[in-house]
């Protein structure tokens, strides 16, 4: 990480000419003061941390801000700019947005993940827009001769307040940029702000609305070669033999190499290698543990209750606290395994040469792509270059480097430029899972319902700590233990949206609920009074914010109206996800046996909001998603093989499934805290406990699909 | 191989494949439109969706050997300035995310309007229900459907 600090805040200006197109204003940020956030510290993404930006203004007014993250659909080409133009006080419509490629040098944490990007940057940003509007003020009030306290910025120009005289950015940008910027800048009260926490569409709209947005499967460069890797069909096995004779001789096929465990067919066209890669004749041996998830089922129960455990947290003694306790509630709740599923499949191309490497694609990890791939190849970072491809969707999957090293493994050995291309059956049995996890819940009531004790344990598969120890109940709960177990498989599990807590917050809210109905208790009102004991009287220590959750709860109380409605069912949920807090009501009405869900609130408290219309999307979105993968998600293996392999096995939400959503926001003013990830976790619980109010069925394990009452219902 | 005329967005293309290559990849691969998108293969997701004579088909299971001298229309060719009215529309709603399964879901709901420029809402849902949206925009699609419905 990038030490950041006061001292080299003077030099962080530096001015390169941009020969015949006005002034290239060249900032680097690293002394702004955004501390890091504690996800980042905690979050297992590779990548470099250094940060700076580019911002560029022409004599023509025109404003280029380069965008240096991964975009993936969060809108972060979106967003950064509008940061830096509000504090620019630019003309929104003169603003360009350029993708940046990988520089480690000019940008820091230059990735996508742990819903960070914006937290980070926030003040980073804002200091780089104040930066150039402080020098663009100056310029102008040595033209008028007038001290710079008589000059305001409007829009795009420079105004002077005695005269009404008025300069435009593009006029001055050649004189300010031969001034120096001095330290601490005031950045603007929120109350004046225009652009943040106005509704902005995606500036790649026109793009994408015409078929002009590049994607890595877009991407196209002359005389480059297609290839598909056949890759083991089963987790735990290698390859024995290969007889490639019939596809090296199929129309438009070049080469068939192999290494590692892959098998590699390269040729002309897509077409041509995908009907040659069905010819292959691969025999796979056992390499390790052939798995299917009857075992870990199995498996599962036998861990929480003789496994090796890790304690992760505890406080008070919970032994006494259920010796004594006036009621007992136990349960445990599983999930499957799902893949990201990503609309653009793997992909990336590389280029490999003698002592060079060209890399374009879509990762959601630059950095860490480009530090394996020099690794792999022995071949200096500074020799790498990498470009970034728009992303059709990451859902954590582009967090991994594999589909990125075995193209660049494949143009070493072949010597040519190469596009590897992923199907969809290669995607979805490609391995990465969110993993299947299960959690076994007790918890310990007094004879006036309150919660006296609290047991959580989780054991998952290739998972490490499958709890989030700090999280809420913790802190408000005098005696609690929280620990977990582990399977390693050699079924490859990684990040998905929301890590963890996108399976945690469900089991966990929903447990909330089992003990709030046992104790006698409003769901809402007993969250209300655990909070309030954390307040009043904590418990070890407390990494949420009391009130930050207490507001969204209450908010999302009465934008719902809470128990005050007849003829629907609802449930509540409320997560601290990830640095943001989001409670969600779900409304459930019943048709014939089948509950159906008709509406979801949500109240978000991610801190500022950027851009309303973006934050709709990623709240709206993630609750859409948080459903669809707790109602039909599911990937099962057989003898180490994934069963389902495409869409038509694989069931994922569509437009006739979704419910109503509202989303509000909670205007507080904090500094950004993230919104890529923090409306799903909530969503399967609000879901689950609003089925339960409506048909007294617990949904325990996903997919609800397979679960009673659904499983149960005429075409489903 | 054999050669294959195509009259795509109203120019002439020549292609040589096989005749069993899909559409799709003829487009993406050897015509250079990569708007087109590639989603499962199996005309499942409806990322590769196009006009061919004027109906929505799914291009990755619509082999080249079928369109003979049917007209093929792509996101590329919806209209000639990005104007059509789903596209004005899927900008105003502010509709794409990612948006890679944008094209599909624009060309899907053209066939719709073409067909049935006052569609209800029911009619919306049963059409675009073909297309997968992984990031869950289906609420703007919806409106984005119904918005450009009001431009006709």
């Amino acid at each position: 990480m990038t030490t950041l600090n006061k001292s080299n805040r003077r030099d962080f200006i530096k001015i390169t000419s941009m020969t015949g197109s006005g002034l290239l204003l060249g900032f680097s940020w690293f002394s702004a003061e955004a501390e890091m956030p504690m996800i980042m510290a905690k979050a297992n993404f590779a990548g470099d941390l250094g940060f700076n930006s580019f911002l560029s203004i022409a004599t023509d007014g025109t404003i280029t801000i380069f965008s240096p993250n991964p975009e993936l659909g969060q809108n972060i080409m979106t967003s950064f700019p509008m940061i830096v133009a509000e504090e620019l006080d630019a003309d929104w419509t003169k603003v360009k947005v350029i993708q940046a490629p990988l520089d480690t040098v000019k940008f820091e944490r230059q990735l996508t993940g742990g819903s960070g990007a914006i937290p980070h940057s926030y003040k980073r940003l804002r200091v780089a827009g104040a930066s150039a509007r402080h020098l663009l003020v100056t310029a102008a009030a040595a033209r008028w001769n007038v001290v710079a306290t008589d000059c305001t910025t409007n829009n795009g120009f420079v105004i002077n307040s005695k005269t009404g005289k008025k300069l435009s950015y593009g006029e001055l940008a050649e004189e300010a940029s031969k001034l120096t910027v001095p330290a601490d800048l005031p950045l603007k009260n929120r109350k004046d702000f225009k652009i943040i926490g106005s509704s902005v569409r995606n500036v790649e709209n026109k793009k994408i609305i015409t078929g002009k947005g590049i994607f890595g499967l877009d991407f196209y460069r002359e005389g480059m070669v297609y290839a598909m890797i056949q890759r083991p069909p089963a987790f735990g096995t290698k390859i024995k033999s290969v007889d490639a004779a019939e596809a090296k001789a199929m129309p438009g096929i070049i080469d068939v190499v192999s290494f590692k465990n892959n098998v590699a067919v390269v040729g002309k066209s897509t077409w041509e290698v995908m009907k040659a890669r069905t010819t292959l004749k691969v025999e796979y041996e056992k390499d390790g543990n052939i798995e299917s998830s009857s075992d870990h089922n199995q498996l599962f129960i036998s861990l929480l209750d003789n496994g090796k455990i890790t304690q992760r947290r505890k406080d008070g003694d919970v032994d006494t606290a259920f010796k004594n306790a006036a009621k007992i509630i136990k349960s445990e709740y599983q999930c499957p395994f799902i893949p990201h599923n990503p609309m653009e499949p793997m992909n990336f191309f590389a280029d490999v040469r003698q002592d060079s490497v060209e890399l374009v694609g879509p990762t959601q990890v630059p950095a860490s792509a480009r530090a394996a791939t020099s690794k792999l190849l022995n071949i200096p970072e500074n020799k790498i270059t990498l470009e970034l491809t728009r992303l059709g969707g990451g859902f954590g999957r582009r967090l991994q480097n594999d589909y990125v090293l075995e193209a660049a493994e494949l143009s070493s050995i072949i010597k040519k430029p190469v596009k590897v291309i992923w199907t969809r059956e290669d995607d979805m049995t490609g391995g990465s899972y969110r993993p299947a996890v299960r959690y076994r819940f007790e918890a310990a009531l007094d004879d006036k319902g309150n919660m006296i004790g609290y047991k959580l344990r989780g054991v998952g598969i290739n998972v490490g700590n499958s709890t989030r120890e700090n999280n809420f109940p913790s802190g408000a709960v005098d005696n609690l233990l929280i620990d977990s177990a582990e399977h390693i498989s050699p079924i490859t599990t990684g990040p998905w949206r929301a890590p963890v807590t996108n399976f945690l917050a469900f089991a966990e809210q929903s447990f909330l609920d089992e003990v709030a109905i046992a104790a006698g208790k409003d769901p809402v009102q007993f969250r209300l009074e655990l909070l309030q004991k954390a307040r009043t009287n904590p418990v070890g220590a407390i990494r949420y914010s009391i009130d930050r959750m207490e507001t969204v709860i209450k908010q999302v109380a009465e934008k719902s109206g809470w128990g005050t409605k007849s003829g629907v069912s609802q449930g509540f949920s409320v997560y601290f996800s990830h640095q943001s807090y989001v409670a969600q009501v779900c409304e459930v009405v019943m048709n014939d046996k089948t509950p159906v869900v008709k509406k979801i609130y949500a109240v978000s408290d991610c801190g500022e909001v950027i851009n309303k219309s973006g934050a709709l999307q990623q709240v709206m979105g993630g609750i859409v998603d948080g459903y669809g993968h707790a109602m039909f998600g599911k990937l099962t293996f057989k003898d180490g093989a994934p069963e389902q392999n495409n869409f038509d096995q694989f069931r994922l939400i569509r437009m006739k499934e979704i419910p109503e959503i509202e989303a509000h926001f909670v205007d507080n003013g904090i500094d950004p805290t993230g919104l890529g990830e923090p409306a799903l976790p909530p969503t399967g619980g609000a879901v689950a406990n609003a089925i339960f109010k409506a048909t007294k069925v617990r949904l325990k394990n996903q997919p609800f699909m397979d679960e009673p009452p659904f499983s149960e219902a005429k075409a489903f | 191989m054999p050669i294959y005329n195509l009259k795509v967005n109203g120019k002439d293309y020549r292609a040589d494949v096989a005749a069993d290559t899909p559409l799709l990849w003829v487009l993406r691969d050897h015509l250079g439109l990569v708007g087109t998108k590639y989603g499962c293969g199996i005309a499942e997701c409806g990322a590769c969706t196009v006009h061919v004579d004027g109906k929505a088909v799914k291009s990755c299971v619509f082999i080249v050997s079928r369109v003979k001298s049917l007209k093929v229309t792509t996101i590329e060719g919806l209209s000639e300035k990005g104007d059509h009215p789903l596209q004005l529309a899927w900008d105003e709603v502010d509709v794409p995310q990612c948006g890679y399964c944008q094209a599909g879901q624009m060309m899907t709901a053209a066939a719709l309007l073409k067909q049935n420029p006052k569609p209800s809402d029911q009619q919306i849902d049963d059409v675009m229900h073909e297309n997968l949206c992984r990031c869950g925009a289906y609420h703007r699609i919806r409106e984005g459907v119904k918005s450009a419905s009001k431009k006709l």
